[in-house]
């Protein structure tokens, strides 16, 4: 176990080396003066541009600006945008929303997909099942900024029950109706994906065997059934967090959450190439780390499954 | 000037008409309650400023709104669009148009308590204006006598040489006479020099700006106007209270201001239906169509007109559109009338004139190119001897230009015969950026929204060689020897007189074609009792009442 977990982090050094400097590359590599269009239907004056690009090093070579940044990044400085923000704050303000908004996301569609889920997979063609079938069905049609704007609308504008957009403070109560939009799909995969691993090990011998051996019914499903069908789903809700830490970019401009989605948009939009690749750097860490976690809880969940 | 992030168009500071909201005026409800306006806060519309907020380095909107109620300048202009009046300024006074004595009012403090003096306009636009600083208003102060001496140019333009540190950093043209006064030398005669000094480039600066870094001094700025700077979270909100020190015409009456910062135009659109946001300037496209905002909004809806001009330019450059002939059949096959209808639904009007009527001094429907002829244009086509191959017209897909730049092709098309087309090019960077290079191969749209109320800055920027937004590079010696002769003018009224003349010659010319007059959309809360906007259509903050 320690071993294969060392060998993991180790592994992470050249893929993290590798996709900065893609990244790196390919953010500068994207044409277009970065002061094109700031100055409105006329040019920028040549003052401006001269001493931008002495400030910002835009005059040398991509491998001499990328080992400046990889040595900065080092140090633990990002670096700054055109403006003069640094850019650690920018990530650490909005990183924070995003998380926030992550973790409600993921337990909505946690629970509500594994409820779901489990019900269905016991009782399968009933009338929940049937109903399941049909909402999930029509939740994963659904792109997500339709089910954002008529839930918003609904909820904010027509119904006033909740304000439209959320407020600076980041409320829990104000973040649910974003997090069921952002979890909606995943929730709808995560029902389907129990309901068959729970309805396929129903039938198995071991589940059997605990209901002859006179079991209660809670215990045979909460801790037979249950653990041996999460596998799949801990698969879904590991590669969905990653996803839902890299930021929601449709949901975050919805709901004016300033989370990194928001923010890499925003910096692709602008040209802030600087801004593009360190939030890209942290989010692939953050998804390199959360790779290793899923796989590490797959041993913890099926003991069959050892890492030497 | 300013660009807006939508990209609409160039935006900057400048004068409208009388902008009274509609079903907001005084008689209903008699102007809200003393109580709720004294301790009142608002939350209004904003966009993430790119840059730290400092005068001469804000070129977007985002920024600028906020520059414009963080600080005062000499002049203001008026809600109801008629000339500038003195706001900072005691009096501005000039024999010849060229040495200008300005006085200042006493005692008028910054936010941070000192006293706005004289040196404190001389040292801020001697620091904007010495290239070293990079600040991207420079170009604002070369009318003062001495710029060229502070302000270097690169001598191979992007090339490997870079300028050379200029050896002085202080214009010759200021000069300080006391803490009252300082006087002010131009390099030639502008008789729109004053008119010029409302914009914010021109804003004085504290002394403790001088021993900041600019950067940080942005992030907490200090300004002289009816709003000091309380707190700016990014992306999130800017917060602005109440100067209670605060002595000239624009005091507010309200206390706070938050300028919330939306990325998104329909979050924001939605908000302002649910009452969460108090006044959003510009409704988005998507609530325009069908007038769903009407419905949407009722009495909280409010129409205005502002003086901004969308135009379709020609690459002179390019030798397929140097004749006239052409040109002007290109603009009188198009029929503005139409679009305006049918596309804006009537919120945009058919342009008539060269400089946008709501300007000083701009006389109205002097554009003959813009009438609807196409027997005409068929005639002239021919004159011009036709059109070989395609002819192009661009724009930036980035925003909502598509509609009326497909129907614009689609009528040149049907009403010359042109095998003309609409081509989006992906943002409004790639798109200014193929424009600034000279590399456009066919017709682009472009808008021109004054800097400062006056005809001047319709005619110098667009029609005269060299100017700063000619990009077509249309030239005409007759039209820069008049034009420079109407800016070197005695007084205004001549001024305006003799650029009214030079608009005739330009409109001989057609080099770009005038389609439409912007107007506004904008909407409130149920909060706000009474408002106002300003010449340019943004919220006049003093005149909010709950």
């Amino acid at each position: 176990m320690g071993r294969y977990l060392l060998r993991r982090l180790l592994q992470l050094v050249p893929v993290f080396i590798g996709t900065t400097f893609m990244i790196y590359a390919l953010v500068w590599a994207v044409p277009g003066d970065p002061f094109a269009g700031k100055c409105g239907e006329r040019r920028c004056p040549d003052q401006y541009i001269a001493f931008m690009t002495d400030k910002y090093h835009l005059d040398q070579n991509i491998f001499v600006q990328y080992a400046t940044y990889m040595q900065n990044l080092l140090k633990g400085d990002f670096g700054q945008t055109f403006s003069g923000r640094s850019i650690n704050d920018i990530i650490a303000t909005a990183y924070p929303n995003t998380l926030k908004l992550a973790v409600v996301a993921l337990l909505i569609e946690a629970g509500i997909g594994l409820t779901a889920g489990v019900l269905t997979g016991l009782r399968r063609n009933g009338f929940l099942d049937n109903l399941v079938l049909v909402s999930t069905l029509f939740l994963i049609a659904l792109p997500v900024f339709v089910v954002g704007f008529v839930l918003q609308w609904l909820f904010g504008v027509q119904w006033q029950l909740v304000k439209p957009t959320v407020s600076s403070e980041m409320r829990f109560s104000e973040l649910i109706i974003p997090g069921f939009v952002l979890g909606s799909a995943s929730m709808a995969y995560i029902a389907r994906v129990a309901r068959t691993s729970i309805a396929e090990n129903r039938r198995a011998d071991y589940v059997r065997t605990a209901i002859a051996k006179g079991l209660p019914m809670r215990r045979v499903v909460g801790v037979h059934l249950l653990r041996n069908s999460l596998i799949p789903v801990v698969t879904l809700l590991g590669t969905d967090l990653g996803a839902l830490m890299g930021g929601a970019i449709v949901t975050e401009g919805i709901f004016q959450i300033n989370g990194i989605g928001r923010q890499v948009y925003r910096s692709i939009v602008t040209k802030e190439s600087a801004t593009v690749v360190s939030i890209v750097v942290v989010l692939v860490l953050v998804y390199l780390l959360m790779n290793l976690v899923v796989d590490l809880l797959y041993a913890a969940l099926d003991p069959r499954i050892r890492y030497e | 000037m300013r660009v807006s992030k939508r990209a609409t168009g160039a935006l900057a500071v400048g004068m409208a008409a009388a902008l009274v909201a509609t079903g907001c005026s005084s008689s209903e409800g008699g102007g809200g309650e003393a109580g709720a306006t004294k301790d009142g806060a608002i939350t209004i519309h904003g966009v993430q400023p790119e840059n730290p907020l400092v005068p001469a380095n804000t070129t977007e909107t985002g920024g600028g709104k906020i520059i414009d109620s963080l600080w005062t300048g000499l002049v203001e202009y008026p809600n109801n669009g008629g000339a500038p009046q003195n706001a900072l300024a005691d009096s501005i006074e000039t024999k010849d148009s060229k040495v200008f004595t300005i006085k200042i009012k006493k005692g008028t403090k910054f936010h941070d308590g000192t006293e706005v003096k004289a040196k404190n306009f001389v040292d801020a636009w001697n620091w904007a204006a010495y290239s070293p600083n990079g600040a991207a208003n420079g170009s604002f102060f070369s009318d003062i006598q001495g710029y060229g001496d502070v302000a270097t140019e690169d001598p191979d333009g992007d090339g490997p040489q870079k300028a050379p540190t200029p050896k002085v950093d202080k214009m010759s043209g200021l000069k300080v006479v006391d803490d009252q006064t300082f006087e002010v030398t131009l390099s030639a005669p502008t008789a729109v020099f004053p008119t010029k000094l409302g914009y914010s480039a021109f804003m004085p600066l504290p002394d403790a700006f001088f021993s900041a870094k600019p950067e940080e001094f942005g992030k907490n700025p200090i300004g002289n106007g009816p709003v000091k700077f309380v707190s700016w979270q990014d992306n999130v909100e800017i917060k602005l209270t109440r100067f209670d020190d605060y002595n000239l015409r624009d005091k507010l009456k309200i206390k706070d201001v938050t300028f919330k910062l939306y990325q998104s135009e329909d979050a924001a659109y939605a908000d302002l239906q649910g009452n969460n946001l108090d006044f959003m300037e510009t409704i988005p496209t998507s609530a325009l169509a069908g007038e769903k905002y009407k419905t949407d909004l009722g009495d909280r809806a409010m129409s205005t007109v502002t003086p901004t001009t969308a135009f379709i330019a020609f690459p002179i450059y390019d030798k397929r559109f140097t004749d006239p002939k052409l040109r002007r059949a290109v603009s009188m096959s198009i029929d503005r009338q139409a679009i305006s209808d049918k596309i804006f639904f009537g919120t945009r009007k058919p342009a008539d004139s060269w400089a946008n009527p709501l300007t000083p001094g701009a006389p109205a429907g002097n554009c003959t190119a813009c009438k609807f002829d196409p027997t005409q244009a068929k005639q002239l086509l021919q004159e011009a001897g036709g059109f070989q191959g395609e002819m192009v017209f661009y724009y930036n897909a980035d925003s909502s230009h598509k509609d009326w730049m497909e129907a614009v092709a689609q009528q040149v098309k049907t009403n010359l015969g042109i095998n003309a087309r609409a081509e989006g090019m992906p943002t409004f960077a790639v798109f200014r950026q193929n424009i600034n290079a000279h590399k456009m191969k066919g017709l682009y749209r472009a808008a021109w929204q004054q800097d400062y109320p006056d005809i001047e800055n319709w005619v110098n920027p667009l029609y005269v060689k060299g100017g700063s937004s000619n990009d077509g590079l249309y030239s005409n010696p007759e039209v820069d020897a008049a034009a420079k002769a109407a800016s070197a003018a005695p007084s205004l009224e001549a001024s305006h007189q003799q650029f009214a003349e030079v608009l005739k010659k330009v409109d001989a010319d057609v080099p770009t074609i005038p389609v439409y007059f912007y107007g506004q959309q904008s909407g409130h809360s149920e909060k706000i009792k009474k408002l106002e906007l300003n010449n340019v259509g943004e919220l006049d903050l003093s005149s909010v009442e709950l």
